[in-house]
């Protein structure tokens, strides 16, 4: 097996993701970007794993084992240190995503838009919130008790903002 | 070139491709579907490489999990089925910056290995690799479960509208 | 002789003691001011005469130790000599009768009362410069004389060019004194201490000497209105007219010239510095006459006369006779403070400085009239009027100096000095006769209420006398009808003499003008000035005829036609000599306008540079921290950018830095 390849393809996976995150303007689009990115990291965690840079000059080196562990035959395996890892990346994300998308649903309802453009730090704006949304279109039902037509709303606070 | 070389190759070439589409689609609702599709190749590419835990475990928690929290959230936030026009900010700083990034490090990554090659290792299964786990990395295995409790926590305390008062 | 000692202290201590008190008080007090005023003047007069008859011909000294200044002793001295005591008479008498004479003169003015006390200050002052035994102490009463001159120049406040004419005889004279303090600097460190009679006595280098000299004639020619600083004294006119005939013509003027003949002895031991003196005194004596015959102003026309006859003292020291300059600057002083007064009555008559608006004044006021004729006589120097003696002895040292070598200088300095003082003497005459006739004589012009007529024939007149650019009026075709503190001119038109309060110090001022040559030739006093012998031989005629020929020529164009201005043969030169060869204009376009072009460059710098850098440091830090507060609230697509780049950035540092290391 030759580890470039995996590499190679985890590298070009990072670049994309930063591409994504920096490119989108949907805020769940972004998480998906970041999600990539993780996924990259993954990949050359557990491609580390099985092929880490001192086999290409020498055997691998051995995990530090704990006092009182089972004694498994690991003795001849290499230790699944990136494995681990990446157990551990994995739900890192599933957490950050969860996090992240009761943020971009919050905002949502409270700005109508989700376009990461669209949330100055600079400027105070006054929410268009569930109020002014539900009284500026009064027949659409309110789903969240937010905004109706995501253009309307959303078109004057992006409006509003630039 | 052997079979796992090519195998790793084709698997490769879909994940990266499917990144690609990701993250410059104009359908939201494909975005997430090619997210799929990469996210199950890279778990293919684990496969390959002797990951069998992680490659079920990404299956499971990111094409089931995560995938489908994108996907319902892209619903609960009215995204337009069809294309839309507006969904990308200006691109040269992004792909000044994803540029650099990806093939800096994919440079890095071939000047280290070359066409070098690697005998694949021991596969590593739910017992080896929950020996590892429990046996060297029990600490971080606790403090993640507590990250994973107070995401949890924040994601509910986040979310939670409270009746007749702006948020 | 022990009295002397006191007396001496005494004679600018009262007048000083007296302007300080009449300084405070206020401002309406009229009979109080009068009182300090004329009381101090005559109180200086009595002890200026117990002086000259305490010292008795002896010479003494009186003083105590000052300040040291690193090693430099200033002292508080006086040196009591006859020299000096007769000049501080005359200071003193010429004091007295302006204070008389102001009385009267500025009736209707309101601020009498710091006008006087002032009179009583610069009056302290000169008899400081005329007593000092110490260079720092002529100094300090040179520079009040400055002040005082500034004060009085600007006394009147209505009149729109007094301000600036008084701002300008400041500048021009202190940039004078700047050489002059120079000059006693280098005297004073060379000779490790400032009394003047150590000062005679230390050996001088030759350069040293010479340029101390040459530095010190800055002020004297800047005090004593010598070419090129003579351009503020005509403008100087803008004061009242006693100041005028007390500070402008009798005393302050003078004082450059007293200045020299105290420190003679040492401006004989720099020749070069005395030929200077002589070039400079021809120059301006002529210059001063030929401006004198083109002039409309009766003040101006005596103005320049004061700097044509200060040129002739100024010859005088050149030629190596301190005495024939003091004589004349005592007969000067008589004679020229006579006219100023008499021109004060004039133009209290008239209400108009200018001689087109004057004529005919002979029969309505006669005393007037003989107190000019005299003073312009004594001023022309007929015999045997003081004039006549004191010019006289100018012009024949002058022609020793030419034809025998005697004097310090060399003989074509003497030659310079004798042919310029003789062609002066035509010119004078000439100017005198004008002005006698053009005031006195012929039809009258004066309109019937010269308060506001404006005499339509005095147009041309008025632009051709027009102020130097440095005062700043706005010169319509209107003369000047508000002379300085004059009072109310007569109403329903007639002319008469002046009230008696004006009327004495004229007839008393006659008395020296005609009686001072005899009187100083003839008395004890001749040794004490040290006055050469005079003899009459046959080169006094010379003089004696040119002024017949210029006075005749005068008259006989003025007897050809009594209404036209004898000063029209002058013909195409008149607007050029009017303007004294525009040299006012060229000082300013010289000096006035790049100084105030400078001024204006540094307070620009001031503003934009200096002021510029330290407001701009502090919007440049606050614009800085507006920036980087604006930083740090990017919004998320930004912030995301930045952190991705910046890791970007550290990756590839971190690469190598580590590949290289």
């Amino acid at each position: 097996m030759r580890p470039v390849i995996p590499y190679v393809a985890a590298a070009l996976l990072f670049g994309l993701g930063v591409y994504g995150v920096l490119r989108r303007r949907n805020a769940v689009l972004v998480l998906m970007a970041v999600e990539l990115m993780l996924n990259a990291v993954n990949l050359l965690l557990v491609t580390a794993n099985a092929a880490p840079l001192a086999t290409v000059s020498g055997p691998p080196a051995a995990a530090p084992a704990a006092p009182d562990a089972p004694a498994v035959d690991t003795a001849a395996a290499p230790p699944l240190t990136g494995q681990a890892f990446s157990l551990f990346v994995i739900v890192i994300a599933a957490a950050e995503v969860g996090v992240g998308l009761a943020i971009v649903l919050q905002l949502y309802r409270l700005r109508a838009t989700i376009a990461v453009d669209d949330v100055p730090l600079d400027t105070h704006t006054p929410d268009t919130g569930p109020r002014a949304v539900v009284a500026a279109a009064p027949a659409a039902p309110a789903r969240d008790g937010s905004a109706s037509r995501e253009p309307g709303p959303g078109e004057r606070a992006r409006g509003a903002e630039r | 070139m052997t079979g796992t070389d090519a195998l790793t190759l084709a698997l490769g070439a879909v994940a990266v491709g499917a990144g690609a589409l990701v993250v410059t689609t104009r359908h939201l609702v494909r975005a997430g579907l090619y997210l799929v599709v990469s996210l199950g190749a890279v778990a293919g590419l684990f496969l390959v490489l002797t990951a069998e835990l992680v490659a079920w475990v990404q299956l499971l928690i990111y094409v089931g999990a995560v995938v489908v929290l994108l996907l319902f959230a892209v619903m609960l936030t009215r995204a337009p089925i069809g294309a839309s026009d507006d969904l990308d900010r200006p691109g040269w700083p992004a792909a000044l910056i994803g540029g650099g990034a990806g093939l800096g490090l994919a440079a890095l990554l071939v000047d280290a290995y070359r066409w070098s090659t690697v005998e694949l290792p021991e596969p590593g299964t739910a017992e080896r690799l929950g020996a590892e786990v429990f046996g060297s990395w029990v600490l971080p295995f606790e403090v993640l479960s507590v990250l994973l409790l107070s995401a949890l926590v924040g994601a509910v305390v986040v979310s939670v509208r409270i009746p007749g008062r702006r948020r | 002789m022990s009295v002397a000692p006191a007396l001496g202290a005494l004679l600018p201590a009262v007048p000083l003691g007296l302007a300080l008190v009449g300084l405070l008080l206020p401002q309406r007090s009229r009979r109080g001011a009068a009182a300090l005023g004329i009381g101090g003047a005559a109180a200086s007069l009595a002890v200026a005469v117990a002086l000259v008859a305490a010292l008795d011909g002896r010479a003494t000294e009186v003083g105590t130790g000052w300040v040291d200044v690193g090693g430099l002793a200033v002292t508080l001295t006086l040196r009591l000599d006859p020299t000096a005591a007769l000049v501080a008479v005359a200071v003193a008498a010429v004091a007295l009768a302006v204070q008389v004479y102001s009385v009267g003169y500025l009736r209707d003015d309101d601020r009498y009362a710091p006008y006087a006390a002032q009179i009583s200050l610069f009056t302290a002052a000169m008899l400081l410069v005329v007593l000092a035994g110490d260079l720092i102490l002529l100094l300090v009463g040179w520079e009040v004389m400055g002040v005082c001159s500034y004060l009085l120049i600007g006394h009147d406040r209505r009149l729109p060019e007094a301000p600036a004419a008084a701002v300008k005889a400041f500048l021009v004279t202190r940039v004078g004194d700047v050489g002059f303090l120079l000059g006693i600097v280098l005297l004073g460190v060379g000779a490790g201490g400032f009394r003047i009679a150590d000062v005679l006595a230390h050996d001088f280098t030759g350069g040293q000497l010479t340029a101390a000299c040459l530095l010190l004639l800055a002020g004297v020619a800047g005090k004593s209105a010598q070419f090129p600083l003579h351009t503020w004294l005509p403008d100087a006119m803008a004061g009242p007219t006693p100041i005028s005939a007390l500070i402008h013509a009798a005393t302050m003027v003078a004082a450059g010239i007293y200045a020299v003949t105290r420190l003679y002895p040492l401006f004989e031991a720099a020749p070069v510095a005395l030929a200077l003196l002589g070039v400079l005194g021809s120059v301006t004596l002529l210059l001063g006459a030929f401006a004198a015959t083109a002039q409309d102003d009766i003040k101006r026309v005596l103005a320049w006369s004061t700097v044509s006859q200060i040129g002739y003292m100024a010859g005088a020291l050149a030629v190596g006779s301190p005495a024939a300059a003091l004589f004349h600057l005592l007969s000067h002083a008589a004679f020229k403070a006579l006219l100023f007064l008499a021109a004060g009555a004039v133009i209290h008559a008239v209400g108009s400085n200018l001689l087109s608006a004057m004529g005919g004044l002979r029969r309505p006021m006669p005393v007037t009239f003989w107190g000019t004729a005299l003073g312009l006589a004594a001023l022309a120097g007929v015999p045997p009027l003081s004039g006549f003696w004191s010019k006289d002895g100018v012009l024949a040292v002058a022609a020793q100096a030419a034809r025998h070598h005697t004097g310090p200088t060399a003989s074509w300095v003497g030659w310079l000095v004798w042919i310029c003082g003789l062609a002066g003497v035509a010119v004078t005459a000439w100017y005198a006769t004008r002005l006698l006739l053009r005031v006195f004589l012929g039809p009258a012009r004066s309109p019937r209420h010269p308060v506001d007529g404006a005499p339509t024939d005095t147009a041309e007149a008025a632009a051709l006398d027009a102020p130097s650019p440095g005062v700043d009026r706005t010169l319509g075709t209107a003369p000047i009808d508000a002379p300085a503190g004059s009072p109310a001119p007569t109403r329903a038109g007639t002319p008469h003499d002046p009230p008696p309060v004006m009327r004495w110090p004229i007839l008393l001022l006659a008395v020296p003008s005609v009686a001072l040559g005899p009187l100083v030739l003839a008395t004890p006093l001749r040794s004490a000035l040290d006055v050469a012998e005079v003899h009459l031989d046959g080169l006094a005629v010379i003089p004696v005829a040119l002024l017949v020929v210029g006075a005749g020529h005068a008259w006989w164009r003025w007897r050809a036609d009594p209404t036209t201005d004898p000063a029209t043969v002058l013909g195409p030169l008149r607007p050029a000599l009017a303007r004294a060869l525009w040299l006012d204009e060229a000082q300013h376009a010289l000096v006035v306008r790049p100084v105030r072009a400078l001024g204006r460059l540094a307070r620009r710098a001031d503003e934009t540079v200096i002021d510029g850098a330290v407001e701009g440091t502090g919007r440049g830090l606050h614009a800085l921290g507006g920036g980087l507060a604006r930083s740090h609230r990017a919004a998320v697509p930004r912030a995301a950018a930045a952190l991705l780049a910046g890791v970007l950035l550290l990756g590839a540092a971190a690469l190598a830095w580590g590949g290289a290391a």
